[in-house]
C-alpha cells in the first residue's frame, strides 16, 4: 500500500477528511520551502502538494503564476525540488508528498530519470497538469513502476468516459477541479460538487479530493462534508506573499490549523459526515 | 522514414504528427476540444460551410491573391527568379484573415457569441477583431504589453474594430504570455467563448484546422505557378514563427517531391548569441501550449525568452507539423538575422515598390541569399505573408528616425 493510500485509509478509520495544501517549491526562497512544508504538517496537513515551478503555468491563475516566477527567479530547478523532498522525507516518514507541475520540466529531465529520482527522493505521487491520461501512458507506467501514484484531474465538464480513463491510468486519489477556470478563481459551485463527487468516487474507486477555488475554512468545511480531501493552494500562497520570510511558516501553520479545525468539526457534527 | 512510403495524411485521429502535436492540456479543456473537433469535422463535411468559406475568401478577403514576378529584384540578385505570393494584398494586410474567417464561421455554427485571440505582431488580433465585427461577435484580444508598445498602430486598429485589447504583463510580456492568458480566459468562459488561435500550434485540432484554412494559399499557388512561371517552383520559401503562413503554402506542395520547402526562422542577433527565436534550428522537443514540438528552453525545461525584430516571429515554439517535416527531412529550416531581414525589407521597398512585413522580410532575405547561388532558370516562390505598414515605427527606430 502506498503512503497516499495508507493516509486515506487511516483518515477513514478516524472519520476525518484529508487536508491537502499546495505550495510552490522555492517560493519565496528555496531555503524556506522545507520550513513551510513542516509548518503545513504542524497545522494539520495530511498530504502536501509541492508545486514544481514552470515558466508558463497555463492552468494556473495569477497567484500561483507569481509563485512560479519568484521560485524560478530564485534559481529553483527540478533537481533542487527533489533535494527539498529528500530533506523533508529525512525529517519524517508519515506525510505523503505529491509533486504537481507541468510536463516540460519532466520531459527535459527525461520521464524515466524523473520518476526514478522522484521516488528515490521520497515523493509519493505526481500530478502533471498538462498530461491528460491519453497522452501519458508511458509516464503513468513509469510512475507506477517506480512506486509513485500518478494523480489525475477531473473537471465539472468531464464525461463518464473520462472517469473510466483516469480510473485506469491513475492511482492514489483523484483531484476534482471544482470550477471552470484556473487556480485561485473565486467561484465554487457546491451543489455541483455535491452531485458529482459520489458518482466519481463510485466510478474511479479512489478517494476524491476537491480543489480550485477553496479560499476559506468555511468552504473547506462544506467540501469536507462531501469529498475525501480538500486541496487549498492559492490562498496559502497569498498568506506567504503577505508575510516576511521569518513570519511565513507561523502564519501558514495558523491558517492551516483554522481550516483543519473547521473540517474536523464539520465531519464530526451529526449529519456532517457523508 | 521517407515520404514515398505512404501518402502524407497527418495528423492521426488524436492529433499527432509522429511524436509531435497531441492534446497536452488540463482536464478542464478536454471537453471543449472534443466539442471543437466534432464541430469542425461536421463543418468540413457540410457543403454549405465549405461554399460560404470560399465565398467569404473571394468577396471579403479578396482572394485569390496574385503571384507577382519580382523581375527587377531577381535581375539585381543575378540568379534564380523570385516570385511573390501576395498575401499582403488580402483584406487586413496579411494571411491571418484566411484562418480567422474559418474559425469565426465555426464559432457562429457552434453558437458561441464571444471570441478571444492572442496576438504577437497584432496581425492575428486585427484579423480576429475584423471578423468579429463582420459577424457581430464580442472580441477580446490578449497581447503582451511589450508587443502593445511595439505595435501601437495595430492596437488602435483592433480598438476601432470594436475589440477589447488586454495587455499581458506576465512572463516575457510577449506572444507566449498572451497565449497563456487567452487559454486561461477560455477555460474560465468555456460555455460562450470560442478561442481563435492564430497559428498552427496549440492542442489538436488547432494545428490541423488552422493549416486547413490556410492551405488556400498553397492550393492557389499550384494553380497559378504554371501560368506565371510555366511550372511549379524549385523552392517554396516562407517565414516561420508559429508557422501558419508557411504551413499554408507548404502543405499542398508536400507531395510534390521535387519542390524544396524552406522555412525561415528568426535568428535575431544570430543563433550563436542566444538572442533569437529559432525553435527548430536551436531548440529541443518538449511540451508547451497544448502540443509537443521543438521549444526554446533551458536545460531545466523552462521556456526562455526569445528575441526578434519581428513581433510575429517572437515565439519559443513552433507548429508541431513543422517539427515533423523537419525530422522527416521534407522541409529545411534556416535562420535569418534581424539585420538580414531589414536588408530584405529595404530591398523590396526600393526595387519592387512593395513594403513587406518584417516577418515576411525574413523569407525575402533568405531568397536573396539563395537566388544568386542558383541559375537564372530556377524558380523561387516566396510567401509574402503580410504588408509592412505596421512595422514603420520599428524600421524607422532602427534607422534612427523619430516620427
Amino acid at each position: 500500500m502506498s503512503r497516499i493510500q495508507h493516509t486515506f485509509k487511516r483518515l477513514a478509520g478516524e472519520g476525518r477528511k484529508a487536508l491537502i495544501p499546495f505550495i510552490t517549491a522555492g517560493d519565496p526562497a528555496p531555503e524556506l520551502t522545507l520550513p513551510l512544508m513542516q509548518a503545513l504538517v504542524a497545522g494539520g496537513a495530511d498530504i502536501i502538494e509541492l508545486g514544481v515551478p514552470f515558466s508558463d503555468p497555463m492552468a494556473d491563475g495569477p497567484t500561483i503564476q507569481r509563485a512560479s516566477e519568484r521560485a524560478i527567479a530564485a534559481g529553483m530547478s527540478m533537481r533542487k525540488v527533489l533535494d527539498i523532498v529528500r530533506s523533508f522525507r529525512a525529517t519524517g516518514d508519515e506525510t505523503p508528498v505529491v509533486l504537481m507541475g507541468y510536463a516540460n520540466p519532466i520531459e527535459a529531465m527525461g520521464v524515466e530519470p524523473f520518476t526514478r529520482a522522484a521516488a528515490e527522493a521520497g515523493a509519493d505521487g505526481v500530478l502533471v497538469v498538462d498530461y491528460p491520461p491519453e497522452e501519458c501512458h508511458e509516464f503513468a507506467a513509469s510512475c507506477k513502476a517506480a512506486g509513485l501514484d500518478p494523480v489525475f484531474l477531473l473537471a465539472p465538464t468531464s464525461t463518464e468516459q473520462r472517469f473510466a480513463d483516469v480510473a485506469v491510468a491513475g492511482s492514489g486519489y483523484i483531484y476534482y477541479v471544482s470550477l471552470k477556470g484556473v487556480t485561485g478563481s473565486a467561484t465554487l459551485d457546491l451543489d455541483e460538487v455535491a452531485r458529482r463527487i459520489p458518482v466519481i468516487r463510485d466510478k474511479v474507486g479512489m478517494p476524491v479530493g476537491v480543489g480550485f477555488g477553496i479560499r476559506d475554512a468555511a468552504t473547506a468545511a462544506r467540501i469536507a462534508g462531501l469529498a475525501d480531501a480538500v486541496v487549498i493552494g492559492s490562498r496559502i500562497i497569498e498568506e506567504i506573499e503577505q508575510s516576511s520570510h521569518a513570519e511565513a511558516p507561523a502564519r501558514v501553520t495558523a491558517f492551516i490549523r483554522g481550516v483543519r479545525e473547521a473540517m474536523d468539526a464539520a465531519v464530526t457534527q451529526p449529519g456532517g459526515a457523508r | 522514414m521517407h515520404m514515398a512510403d505512404a501518402p502524407y495524411d497527418l495528423p492521426d485521429a488524436r492529433g499527432h504528427f509522429g511524436p509531435y502535436g497531441g492534446i497536452f492540456v488540463a482536464e478542464t479543456l478536454i471537453p471543449a476540444l472534443t466539442e471543437l473537433r466534432q464541430a469542425y469535422e461536421e463543418a468540413q463535411q457540410d457543403p454549405a460551410f465549405v461554399a460560404e468559406f470560399k465565398y467569404e475568401l473571394k468577396h471579403y478577403v479578396g482572394r485569390p491573391s496574385p503571384i507577382y514576378h519580382a523581375k527587377r529584384w531577381s535581375e539585381l540578385l543575378g540568379g534564380a527568379q523570385i516570385y511573390l505570393k501576395r498575401e499582403d494584398l488580402n483584406h487586413t494586410g496579411a494571411h491571418k484573415i484566411n484562418n480567422c474567417i474559418g474559425q469565426a464561421m465555426l464559432a457562429r455554427r457552434m453558437g458561441k457569441p464571444r471570441v478571444i485571440a492572442e496576438t504577437g505582431a497584432g496581425q492575428h488580433g486585427v484579423a480576429t477583431a475584423t471578423v468579429a465585427a463582420r459577424y457581430g461577435m464580442e472580441c477580446v484580444v490578449y497581447m503582451g504589453s511589450e508587443d502593445v508598445r511595439r505595435q501601437a498602430a495595430n492596437v488602435y486598429r483592433m480598438k476601432l474594430l470594436g475589440a477589447t485589447v488586454v495587455p499581458v504583463e506576465s512572463g516575457s510580456k510577449t506572444l507566449k504570455d498572451a497565449l497563456n492568458e487567452a487559454m486561461r480566459d477560455w477555460v474560465t468562459n468555456i460555455g460562450n467563448t470560442f478561442y481563435i488561435i492564430g497559428t498552427v500550434a496549440g492542442p489538436h485540432p488547432y494545428p490541423m484546422m488552422v493549416r486547413d484554412f490556410q492551405t488556400v494559399i498553397g492550393k492557389e499557388c499550384i494553380d497559378q505557378m504554371p501560368e506565371m512561371a510555366g511550372r511549379q517552383p524549385d523552392y517554396v520559401i516562407a517565414c516561420v514563427g508559429g508557422g501558419s503562413n508557411a504551413m499554408g503554402i507548404f502543405h499542398p506542395y508536400i507531395e510534390h517531391a521535387d519542390v524544396r520547402l524552406v522555412g525561415v526562422e528568426a535568428a535575431g542577433s544570430g543563433i550563436d548569441t542566444g538572442m533569437h527565436a529559432a525553435s527548430l534550428s536551436a531548440g529541443r522537443p518538449g511540451v508547451l501550449h497544448g502540443n509537443r514540438t521543438y521549444l526554446l528552453q533551458n536545460e531545466d525545461g523552462q521556456i526562455i525568452e526569445t528575441h526578434s525584430i519581428s513581433a510575429g516571429l517572437d515565439y519559443p515554439g513552433v507548429g508541431p507539423e513543422h517539427a515533423w517535416l523537419k525530422d522527416i527531412d521534407r522541409a529545411q529550416y534556416v535562420g535569418v538575422t534581424d539585420a538580414e531581414a531589414l536588408q530584405g525589407f529595404h530591398d523590396l521597398c526600393r526595387f519592387e515598390g512593395i513594403i513587406p512585413a518584417l516577418e515576411s522580410s525574413h523569407a525575402l532575405a533568405y531568397a536573396a541569399r539563395l537566388a544568386p547561388t542558383l541559375s537564372k532558370d530556377k524558380v523561387l516562390l516566396v510567401n509574402l505573408s503580410g504588408r509592412g505598414d505596421k512595422d514603420m515605427h520599428t524600421v524607422a527606430e532602427k534607422s534612427g528616425i523619430q516620427f
